[in-house]
């Protein structure tokens, strides 16, 4: 895709000014708060600290570019990340959760089967206001528990059934 | 309080609930998985302008002269407007209307507004904003509360002639409530000490945006990141001088609020001033570093408390005096005042109990409203000086809060109604979590547990402008496909209102939720509600959805029982059918049911409304905490202390909180996870100060030092139900509430940790290595304990 923009304009403002890719959101314009997080050729970087002339010739995902897994799938499926967090309540005001899904993504792409710890490391860039981290650490552990078939662990607000798996039978 | 507000905590049906108190997905799910949910700087309209705003580099002075006229001959620009063009004071509590959108005379604070600009772009609204002439007359600037209290000259807001001048005070409420001094003289021990609570603030990762458009037919309306829409259209229609019928507000998807997006902003005035003007849609965005000075977050307090007890533990009285550091303006200062004293007579007896609240001006970012809205510092103190109670005398610090339990269906000695209360199944559930018995006082050196807990309003009677309508309206459309449209002014705010609305028409109308769609906080479009403050909107807009309900559902089951020629009662709605409870074979789909209805009751429709109970006591500022029901809430945290570096971290955190019935338990568990995360945050990590100059000491993310997900300890969320008569079938507040305790319980964590009491907020490093070696210290003098802060009886 090719996009004219001034020399000076960050990927962020390319993005959500030019392209009305606006589910990039802007949190800080300073690097601190990781809600422009989106994918260069894999990794996370940070939208509004990137220059856009700096990514020619690299493949960018934002989480627009999850959309079409979650059309294109055979089940009618999202992507697992976008689905577990829905599933799980992580989505409050949602304003951080493009950058955290797209950040979740490429851990899991990485390391199938990260510990807890290695999930709240490859978050930490990604400031939440709302959720505490809880039902986002939850969520991404539900992603990895779907993905190799074992049996996602019962949140404490649910002490009698388990209510994601409750879902799974549905 | 009519009929129409009390619908019990029994389900709708006999066949039980089917859609509350399940783990429902939030109706907005999706579109914020995929990207799609539009918040306001997502507006984007035809010609928009960007605009920006010129702001004080002055804590206090006089504005001698603004010169515009280089910024506007800039080329690109297209209009500039000062306070002159918006002389019209406002304030979101209409006895105190001390703001102007911009600075007509005197800034107040680094970061008042003084003047705004309108161009093709933010480089040359910026490039204009340079270009404007300001001349200052520089003035004494307050930054101590207690200087402003001492000194009232220079005033901050001068006093108008012909009233009484207050100084610098910006409120004073003096309560007491039983013999307080008489039970301190009887009592078996009094505890006295001093507490502050620093100022924090919300830091939404949303920025505040607005955008304002104003039509060729006369209509003006905004796209705000606001918490109170209709708050927000009345203060512009007195500002702009201009009909409230043709002003439409509008909130799209908010990225959180927590209190900072409910007073009207600058930037909303500024962006409809300037669409007028120019003719033109109007966006202002603000920065991370205009919404730290735009603040309205926790008020600083310094608070020194007395409790007096009997041996067995029982409080007998409360005495409190407290200084408030208010900022710059009043925002919701009157309030405040008295929730520092009013909010805090639960869940524990006081037989006597006094406050005295002082809120001052100072030459600082204005606070406001932050989660937990002026009872959050008030109980750290409280529950501290019960830990240090309990101490004295010898007690389990969760026994001397069992033995202290107000009860249930009681009134507190302000006056307040208390209803259900869940209190002592709170403490039941954290003690256990917590391995509390085997653990507390058990646990090595540097290792400790603490525990508080707290109760807060589910909404509140006093509805900010007073008025005898309802605090809450809900209209239903029914659709002939089978959709069931909500329309209400309630604001999501990312808490899930919109969802618990979706909820509960699903149950009343035995409809699946996804043929539930709801339509909200738009003026034009939705009856009013009040916003999403003080933990009101379940609990209200919850019993106006169901108000609404029961009157669509009538016309719904008459249309069938005449068809099927049977009795209304035996005509049940579930999971999108409508059927016969008698002889369950004779179904329809509600679709049809519809069709039957709307053809026997013409168009399908109905409004539901919800007002609070008369509530309150009979004094002066009575009704100010009344709620018609309180949530409460005890957490245990586990805490660990390096006595090397002073550094506190927090294990676990325990949140036990009752709700009355969770609606959507995730969505509780979600409120009660996120509320303790920022209480934690508050006392180890954040500080929203100024320095010497009055300038903002770290407007950023980074220096604010919001914690992330590696600085979050694991969060246990136990949902507790005590099922409240009033409330929506039994459900209450869960947003605020639990934030409470967080801190206090940390305190007191530290306490079994390492022996130190943490009175003053943040507990830095510095603090804690200080008070370490204030304790050896002591251990080593003769005396062997720390002089002063226990007084018990006859030492006084």
């Amino acid at each position: 895709m090719k996009v004219a923009a001034p020399e000076h304009w960050t990927l962020l403002e390319v993005l959500r000014y030019k392209l009305g890719l606006v589910g990039s959101k802007q949190g800080c314009d300073k690097g601190d708060c990781g809600a422009c997080t989106v994918l260069a050729d894999g990794e996370p970087v940070l939208a509004c600290l990137t220059l856009a002339a700096l990514c020619e010739g690299r493949e960018i995902t934002t989480i627009e570019g999850l959309m079409p897994a979650w059309r294109a799938s055979e089940e009618g499926a999202a992507d697992p990340v976008q689905e577990a967090f829905d599933r799980c309540g992580a989505l409050q005001c949602g304003f951080c959760q493009p950058g955290m899904m797209l950040s979740a993504r490429a851990l899991l792409n990485a390391n199938r089967k990260p510990s807890r710890a290695e999930i709240r490391q490859a978050l930490s860039g990604n400031l939440c206001r709302c959720t505490g981290y809880t039902q986002i650490v939850q969520a991404v552990e539900l992603c990895i528990a779907e993905a190799v078939g074992a049996e996602p662990a019962s949140p404490a607000w649910a002490p009698g059934e388990n209510p994601w798996r409750e879902e799974a039978k549905d | 309080m009519a009929a129409r507000d009390v619908h019990g905590v029994e389900p709708p049906w006999d066949d039980g609930f089917q859609v509350v108190g399940r783990a429902q997905r939030k109706i907005d799910g999706v579109a914020k998985a995929t990207g799609q949910a539009i918040y306001a700087d997502d507006v984007q309209l035809p010609g928009m302008l960007h605009a920006k705003t010129l702001r004080s580099p002055h804590a206090h002075a006089r504005i001698r002269s603004i010169d515009v006229s280089k910024a506007e001959a800039l080329p690109g620009v297209h209009a500039v407007i000062t306070g002159k063009d918006m002389p019209i004071k406002y304030g979101v509590i209409p006895w105190t209307p001390d703001e102007n959108a911009l600075a007509v005379d005197r800034v107040r604070f680094i970061g008042d507004e003084v003047a705004a600009v309108a161009a093709v772009d933010e480089d040359t609204a910026n490039a204009a904003l340079r270009l404007i002439e300001v001349d200052y007359e520089l003035l004494h600037a307050f930054l101590d509360p207690h200087e402003s209290l001492a000194r009232g000259e220079p005033a901050i807001h001068p006093t108008p002639p012909g009233k009484k001048p207050k100084g610098n005070i910006s409120k004073h409420v003096h309560l007491s409530f039983g013999e307080v001094d008489a039970q301190l003289a009887d009592a078996d021990a009094v505890v006295e000490d001093d507490y502050f609570f620093h100022g924090t603030t919300h830091t939404a990762i949303e920025p505040h945006c607005a955008v304002a458009q104003h039509s060729a037919d006369g209509v003006l309306t905004l796209w705000s990141s606001t918490q109170i829409t209709h708050y927000v259209q009345r203060a512009l229609a007195r500002v702009l001088e201009y009909p409230e019928s043709q002003i439409r507000v509008i909130q799209p998807c908010l990225g959180g609020a927590f209190g900072g997006k409910s007073d009207p902003f600058a930037l909303e005035f500024c962006v409809a001033k300037l669409a007028m003007k120019t003719g033109r849609p109007v966006k202002m965005l603000w920065t991370r570093e205009e919404v730290f000075y735009a603040h309205r977050g926790r008020h600083p307090m310094y608070m020194h408390y007395r409790t007096g007890a009997k041996k067995d533990g029982s409080i007998t009285a409360v005495d409190a005096k407290i200084v408030i550091d208010g900022g710059a303006y009043s925002s919701f200062g009157l309030v405040t005042t008295y929730y520092a004293g009013q909010l805090l007579t639960g869940p524990y007896d006081f037989p006597s109990y006094r406050f005295d609240s002082t809120r001052v001006f100072t030459n600082k970012p204005p606070c406001g409203p932050k989660r937990g809205h002026g009872s959050v510092q008030p109980r750290f103190a409280f529950e501290v000086q019960l830990d240090q109670v309990a101490e004295e005398l010898g007690l389990d610090p969760i026994e001397i809060r069992r033995k202290n339990f107000q009860g249930e269906y009681t009134r507190t000695v302000n006056g307040q109604r208390v209803t259900s209360n869940g209190f002592l199944q709170c403490l039941d559930a954290v003690e256990k979590a917590s391995d509390w018995k085997t653990r507390r006082g058990k646990l090595p050196y540097g290792r400790g547990l603490g525990v508080a807990g707290s109760m807060y309003i589910s909404g509140t009677n006093y509805p900010v402008y007073p008025n005898e309508m309802p605090q809450a309206g809900i209209q239903l459309k029914a659709d002939r496909s089978g959709l069931v449209t909500v329309f209400t002014g309630g604001n999501d705010i990312g808490q899930g209102s919109n969802s618990v609305a979706r909820t509960i028409v699903a149950e009343e109308l035995g409809l699946d939720p996804l043929d539930v769609r709801v339509v909200a906080a738009d003026t034009d479009l939705c009856p009013v509600d009040l916003g999403a403050y003080s933990s009101r909107v379940t609990f209200m807009v919850g019993n106006a959805t169901i108000d609404a309900c029961r009157k669509l559902r009538a016309l719904v089951v008459d249309a069938v029982a005449a068809k099927w020629e049977i009795a209304p009662a035996r005509v049940h709605m579930g999971l999108g059918e409508v059927f016969d409870r008698d002889d369950r074979a004779r179904r329809m789909s509600t679709r049809e049911a519809f069709h039957l209805a709307e053809a026997k009751h013409d168009t399908l429709g109905a409004t539901g409304s919800y007002n609070t109970p008369t509530l309150g006591g009979d004094y002066r500022g009575g009704t100010i905490g009344a709620s018609p029901a309180y949530s409460f809430t005890a957490h245990v945290v586990e805490a660990t202390v390096d006595d090397e570096t002073g550094r506190i971290t927090v294990e676990n955190c325990w949140i036990a909180h009752d709700c009355g019935r969770a609606l959507n338990p995730m969505l509780v568990a979600g409120q009660m996870e996120g509320s303790a995360y920022m209480g934690i945050a508050e006392a180890l990590l954040e500080e929203h100060g100024v320095n010497r100059f009055g300038l903002h000491a770290g407007p950023s993310l980074l220096d604010y030092r919001i914690p992330t997900s590696v600085d979050t300890p694991e969060l246990h969320a136990l949902i507790v139900e005590s099922l409240d008569p009033e409330g929506p079938y039994g459900a209450k507040e869960a947003g605020e509430g639990p934030l409470h305790p967080s801190i206090p319980a940390i305190s007191n964590a530290v306490f079994d940790a390492v022996g130190i009491r943490l009175t003053h907020l943040p507990f830095t490093p510095g603090k804690v290595l200080r008070a370490l070696r204030e304790k050896r210290g002591a251990e080593r003098s003769p005396g062997g304990k720390p002089a002063a802060t226990h007084v018990a009886k006859g030492q006084d």
